[in-house]
């Protein structure tokens, strides 16, 4: 027996439709509580498990939401500029979201510039900041907390049993998921999935890093928040308790225990722990008495268990078991063509570097450096291991910045300008040690390379109102997957590809973007002859459309045949420039490759 | 005595009425997490609680709440929706009580909280009709403090407490009544529990030069600030709260917490209480149900209040039962309208008059200053 | 403020600070090694704490039957997986030292009435009882997920601090216990007196320290652990079994946060869940200095140390405020001085 996915989700949402009127109360309070988690997590999910950004600080915008809206409808006078939020839950949602999001701007401001494993101290930093805040100020209740919170009124009608706020909190809870795994299905979903594997491919793509790291903190906290509002409505009493620390801790734990890396991991996430908590509460008492607290010992254990099965999290696992045919429906993708930049005329200068230079620390990289690519050639630029080739592709590309000298790109300097304005002028780039994201297809690692020839953000993503942009990009992406040959591999995972393949995905990706120079490292290596072959004649198309293609390469076969011009590199120095046969011929060449020629 | 005698009568014709259905108790409390030590006494303490009363079989359900008041919320609808019970006795802790009240009013269920606040029981409205509570509040037994501390000559005294529910109620009334007696606070510090170094506080405290120090902490932890007090060459008086009141406070003490002044339930030194004492009875009885299943010096005050709790639940059973029975909307109504009729009822920790303003209904009797001599809980004449 | 406070205030500041530094290079060597941020790192001073003070107390600490049921699940564990990949030479070696040591060490524990004990040797059979914990941890929970991502692996840590701590309280209930000091002596210095147990607390910190230096820069084990930690893959070629180098960070790890937790019970309240607020101020040093460097670790511990003793004299009730909102500035700057090494050249 099998069915597709949207019959499996159907018969899910019917039985959570139905659920409430045929369970016991009490379990529908659980549902409620579930739920409520699930939202936070989703939050997670996006943050962590996707964007792989930790953070253990979620429970303290849960915090911000419930004790804004406790705090607004409960106070029985407000100041004047807060009067209009007073009493009503609704509008203390709005505070709330509204005071959220400038905590969340401000802390991500300056936790998210953290690197590594700054960021999650960082987030503990502040989550337990927070908690003591709610602890200490009188004016919300302090440690003791805040009673007498209204139940929510739709429409008049109050929302206070469990089943009707089972009603409220579920249909939210889908519909974020439904905007979360639109946004994750989008141009900015590929960019933020980007952000897991370093940001430097990213960068080069064209994709603000920085501005979307913000934006799923943002998101996650305002989920937390939208939480944090239910939970004092549910709850209808507010204390700092729920939103400490060890909260936040088991926020990310549901994460990863549901599966981090998927929407429904935050729903499995949330139900396992709670279902298992208040099973373990049942059963223990029953196997070993009630003389001592055996729940959170036998917890610890089974997660540590549940862990070494199943370390993707059970939603992985769970997917594997369900009886679902795989969507066969990955048509090639159609769409109207982009616009295209207008090529440079042939011949004229693309790139010029003058004189560049790279120390660091007292060692010197490159010296000296001065190269012109032009448009409609290739230029070749080799030399020996440690000669400095990647430094100068870095120099060039923006990634690391020049010690003096200077860049032109297009007749503008660029020297000082980061890699991802550099690459939305025109320039694009491969990597010699491949930087792609082995879970993902290779149509969408490609369609992240066409980023920057989209506009649409996050929040017309996560709306669905972003389709025709969206079907251009993958339209591009699979017409470019073509060019280089990997048409039948288009919806594999990028990962299962041969190291060659990956290469030449990179190159695909990088011509996505629409360049006017490419920037190629080592694209032949890990190549078969009949690879390289049609990679000679992919470069000799571009080259005839009036591309630039600056390319390091150590295969001299590849190089001589292919190469309009060659640069050759010492030590950080250029050493000899020419045509090809030219430059085989120069002696201090020779010397270099071959330790010299008596 | 009254509960007792009426026990043994009921015993008597224990030829339990199997038509009626068992008397369902709820009991949540804080046996893990920051309150333990508070609630693994009071959950020993359930297991001494009669089995049956009046004929009913009582089944009593015990959850912990992890000192969480989500979780303490979670369990009180677990208990309403799952266990159908009449009654919850609960939870240990002030935060943890106060959020059951919406759940046990909605589902018009009685409680009878084992914590501190006042708030639980005040002001008295629709919502906390339906609960009750056994410790004496933080008012009552500040009022016991600051009596002394003026009676003792007092004109400056520092506050150092728990950076949480507990210290916090404590300051509020301690601040608030410490006024009227024209004591002077030099310094308010606050710890949390698991602090190791309370140094900053209490070198603070020292130079301010305060007659009295208040302590107010529940356990061990609160020995840490006197023990600092003690080593920096503090020679002041110091007074703990009632929350230190088991035997543990003295072992980790020791000699630096000799002098110490406290208000407490007189369950603390029960044998010293004189014999006309109408509490003597009742306190003894419990301590040695305790001492005689945990062993000698087990007992804490707070197990204490799960006791009274019990007793009161007892007490009110019976004259329910009368009215409706278990199980139903209507018993539990008559449930709550005995607790609330309860008449000089004598506790461990006190006697119990209730009224419908009065959810607690302790008096002077409810409480007795104790002083630390020799290792040991001695009651002030 | 005078001089006086101030001076006595730096002192509990750098007490505490030593206290947090030792368990910062636990942190930093478990983590260099085993890519395991370690939670329970804290659960560890508890345990060699109240194991102590139950041995003064007279009584059997739980912690002799933690080591009991562990070694057994070890033993399991490992004698299933010797049977299966055939290799019975290595069974011996398992029974001993996962059910012949616990056992004698339950032997000792019972028979010989270690409250009557000199207060040296009952501290080394509180270690003896709790060290060995390290390892045994390792081999049940991280070993089978080394290779997870660093995510999954501190979920683990997690985990396991949530069944240590379960557990402390289980074994020693809910209320702190205190232990004998060192020695009686105090010392007078200018205007402030030091105790001697704060002079055994800053030697011992030094002490090891030094030794821990000594030990990764001199001996062969302390080198593997070092390479290990530099590139595992490397490591491995070279013949250095990261297993090995695993449970031998973990047994370090356990020797420094039990003896810490010894150092310290004589001048505070320890209870079963003191360790976690330890472990994170420690934890805060360990990721000062990266998570790589043992010194800066060292210096952000005792920051963290300075800045509680001194945020507790000016606003006790926001200390925790102060501490941690003043970490992030320290953060930032540390995030943009250190060269973040992303690139592969």
């Amino acid at each position: 027996m099998s069915a597709s996915p949207r019959a499996v989700l159907s018969v899910f949402l019917i039985m959570l439709g139905l659920g409430p009127l045929l369970l016991p109360e009490f379990y529908v309070t659980l549902l409620n509580y579930i739920g409520l988690y699930a939202i936070v997590t989703l939050g997670l999910v996006l943050l962590t498990g996707v964007g792989g950004l930790t953070s253990f600080g979620q429970a303290a915008f849960v915090g911000l939401g419930a004790y804004t809206t406790a705090t607004l409808t409960t106070a029985s006078e407000l100041p004047g500029w807060l009067a209009p939020f007073g009493h009503s839950p609704w509008l203390a949602l709005v505070a709330g979201l509204m005071v959220t999001a400038a905590v969340a701007v401000l802390l991500g401001a300056l936790t998210l510039r953290l690197s590594g494993h700054y960021l999650p101290l960082g987030t503990i930093a502040w989550g337990i900041s927070l908690y003591f805040l709610f602890g200490n100020i009188e004016f919300i209740g302090g440690h003791t907390g805040i009673t007498g919170i209204p139940p929510l009124q739709i429409a008049g009608i109050e929302v206070k049993s469990g089943r009707e706020f089972y009603y409220l909190i579920w249909p939210m809870l889908l519909a974020l998921i439904w905007a979360t795994q639109n946004l994750l299905d989008s141009r900015s979903g590929r960019a933020i999935r980007a952000l897991k594997g370093g940001t430097l491919m990213a960068e080069a793509m064209g994709v603000d890093t920085a501005r979307l790291k913000m934006a799923i903190f943002l998101i996650a906290a305002l989920f937390a928040c939208v939480s944090g509002w239910l939970y004092a409505h549910l709850q209808r009493f507010v204390n700092p308790t729920p939103f400490g620390l060890g909260i936040g801790i088991e926020y990310l734990f549901m994460a990863v225990i549901g599966g981090a890396g998927s929407v429904w991991g935050a729903v499995v996430g949330a139900g396992v722990i709670t279902i298992l908590k208040q099973w373990l509460q049942d059963l223990l008492p029953k196997l070993l008495g009630s003389s001592g607290n055996f729940e959170v010992i036998f917890f610890g254990l089974l997660m540590v268990l549940m862990l070494q099965r199943a370390r993707d999290g059970l939603w992985p696992m769970l997917a594997r078991l369900m009886p679902v045919v795989r969507d066969n429906g990955m048509a090639r993708p159609e769409g109207l063509p982009l616009p295209k930049k207008a090529m440079a005329q042939s011949g004229e200068s693309l790139l010029v570097v003058k004189a560049a230079r790279k120390e660091f620390g007292g060692l010197v990289a490159n010296n000296n450096m001065d190269l012109t690519v032009r448009a409609g050639e290739v230029l070749a630029l080799i030399g020996p291991n440690g000669a400095g080739k990647s430094t100068l592709f870095n120099l060039i590309s923006g990634v690391t910045p020049m010690t003096s000298g200077e860049i032109r790109f297009l007749g503008e300097r660029i020297d000082g300008l980061n890699s991802r304005t550099i690459a939305r002028r025109g320039m694009s780039r491969t990597f010699q040690h491949v930087r792609l994201l082995p879970a993902m297809s290779v149509l969408e690692n490609v369609a992240i390379g066409a980023h920057m020839r989209g506009s649409h953000g996050v929040i017309s993503a996560a709306l669905r109102l972003e389709r025709a942009e969206e079907g251009c990009l993958l339209a591009e992406a699979a017409r470019q997957i073509e060019r280089v040959g990997l048409g039948t591999q288009m919806f594999e995972p990028a990962g299962s590809l041969a190291l060659g393949q990956q290469r030449i995905l990179e190159i695909a990706r990088a011509l996505s973007a629409d360049p006017c120079l490419l920037l190629l490292d080592e694209p032949a290596a890990g190549l078969r002859y009949l690879e390289k072959q049609a990679l000679a004649d992919l470069l000799r198309r571009l080259r005839g459309e009036g591309m630039g293609i600056l390319l390091v390469e150590h295969d001299m076969d590849f190089v001589m045949g292919l190469a309009d011009r060659v640069v050759v590199m010492e030590f950080g120095e250029k050493i000899a420039e020419g045509l090809p046969d030219e430059v085989q011929r120069d002696p201090a060449v020779l010397e270099a490759y071959l330790g010299g020629v008596e | 005595m009254k509960i007792i005698s009426s026990l043994i009568a009921l015993a008597s014709i224990a030829t339990v009425n199997l038509a009626h259905a068992d008397i369902n108790v709820g009991v949540i409390v804080s046996a893990t997490g920051p309150a333990a030590s508070l609630g693994i006494p009071e959950k020993n303490t359930f297991a001494l609680m009669p089995t049956t009363i009046a004929g009913q079989k009582i089944n009593y359900i015990i959850l912990d709440d992890a000192s969480d008041t989500t979780k303490a919320v979670t369990n009180a609808k677990k208990l309403i929706g799952e266990d159908k019970v009449d009654a919850i006795l609960g939870s240990t802790i002030t935060p943890n009580s106060l959020a059951m009240i919406d759940v046990v009013a909605d589902a018009e269920t009685p409680m009878i909280s084992m914590a501190a606040s006042s708030r639980i029981i005040e002001p008295m409205d629709a919502k906390r009709r339906w609960v009750f509570k056994t410790p004496q509040n933080d008012s009552q037994m500040a009022i016991a403090i600051t009596e002394h501390m003026s009676n003792s000559g007092v004109k400056t005294a520092a506050f150092i407490g728990f950076s949480d529910a507990y210290g916090e109620g404590w300051w509020n009334e301690f601040s608030k009544i410490v006024e009227a007696r024209h004591i002077k606070i030099v310094a308010n510090e606050r710890y949390n529990r698991s602090d190791t170094s309370v140094t900053g506080q209490v070198l603070k405290i020292i130079s301010a030069h305060p007659d009295a120090v208040l302590i107010a902490g529940s356990g061990t932890p609160a020995a840490l600030p006197q023990v600092a007090l003690k080593e920096r060459g503090y020679k002041g008086t110091v007074y703990q709260t009632h929350g230190i009141a088991n035997n543990d406070f003295l072992r980790v003490g020791g000699k630096d917490v000799e002098g110490t002044w406290l208000p407490a339930g007189p369950v603390l030194v029960a044998s010293q209480l004189p014999d006309s004492n109408p509490l003597k009875k009742s306190a003894l009885a419990y301590v040695n149900k305790y001492e005689a299943a945990y062993g000698a010096g087990s007992v804490s005050t707070f197990g204490a209040h799960a006791w009274d709790a019990g007793l009161l639940l007892a007490n009110a059973i019976p004259v329910a039962l009368k009215k409706a029975k278990p199980g139903s909307k209507e018993f539990r109504a008559a449930l709550r309208d005995a607790l609330e009729t309860t008449k000089e009822l004598a506790g461990a920790h006190g006697v119990f008059n209730m009224s419908a303003n009065d959810h607690l209904g302790f008096d002077q009797r409810a409480r007795v200053m104790v002083k630390i001599e020799g290792g040991k809980w001695k009651l002030a004449k | 403020m005078d001089l006086q406070i101030a001076l006595l205030l730096g002192q509990d500041g750098i007490t505490n600070g030593a206290i947090y530094a030792l368990l910062s290079l636990a942190l930093v060597l478990v983590f260099a090694v085993t890519r395991v941020i370690f939670i329970p790192q804290g659960e560890y001073v508890a345990l060699g704490a109240l194991t102590l003070a139950s041995f003064q107390a007279g009584k059997t600490p739980g912690t002799l039957w933690l080591l009991l049921g562990a070694g057994l699940a070890v033993a399991l564990i490992d004698v299933a997986g010797s049977l299966r990949s055939g290799s019975r030479r290595r069974i011996p070696g398992v029974m001993l030292w996962n059910l012949g040591y616990p056992a004698a060490a339950a032997v000792v524990v019972l028979l010989a009435r270690p409250v009557e004990w000199l207060l040296p040797a009952q501290v080394l059979l509180s270690l003896a009882l709790v060290v060995p914990l390290g390892p045994m941890v390792y081999r049940l929970a991280f070993q089978p997920v080394a290779e997870a991502s660093v995510l999954v692996l501190l979920i683990v840590a997690v985990a396991v601090h949530l069944a240590l701590v379960g557990l402390g309280l289980l074994f020693f209930g809910a209320e702190g216990s205190r232990t004998t000091a060192f020695g009686d002596a105090s010392f007078q210095l200018g205007s402030i007196t030091v105790t001697s147990q704060t002079l055994w607390v800053l030697g011992s910190s030094l002490f090891l320290i030094v030794a821990l230096y000594l030990f990764f820069g001199r001996t062969i084990y302390g080198k593997a652990l070092r390479a290990t930690a530099i590139n595992r893959t490397g490591a491995r070629l070279m013949g250095i079994s990261t297993v090995l180098a695993g449970k031998l960070s973990f047994l370090l790890a356990a020797l420094i946060g039990a003896f810490s937790g010894i150092l310290i019970a004589p001048i505070t309240t320890i209870y079963y869940d003191t360790g976690f607020l330890i472990g994170l101020k420690g934890f805060v040093g360990a990721i000062v200095g990266g998570l790589v460097s043992y010194p800066i670790a060292a210096a952000g511990a005792l920051m963290v140390g300075l800045l509680e003793a001194y945020s507790s004299f000016w606003a006790s009730a926001f200390k925790e405020v102060i501490v941690f909102t003043l970490i992030i500035p320290v953060l930032v700057w540390r995030s943009l001085t250190t060269h973040h090494v992303e690139e592969d050249e």
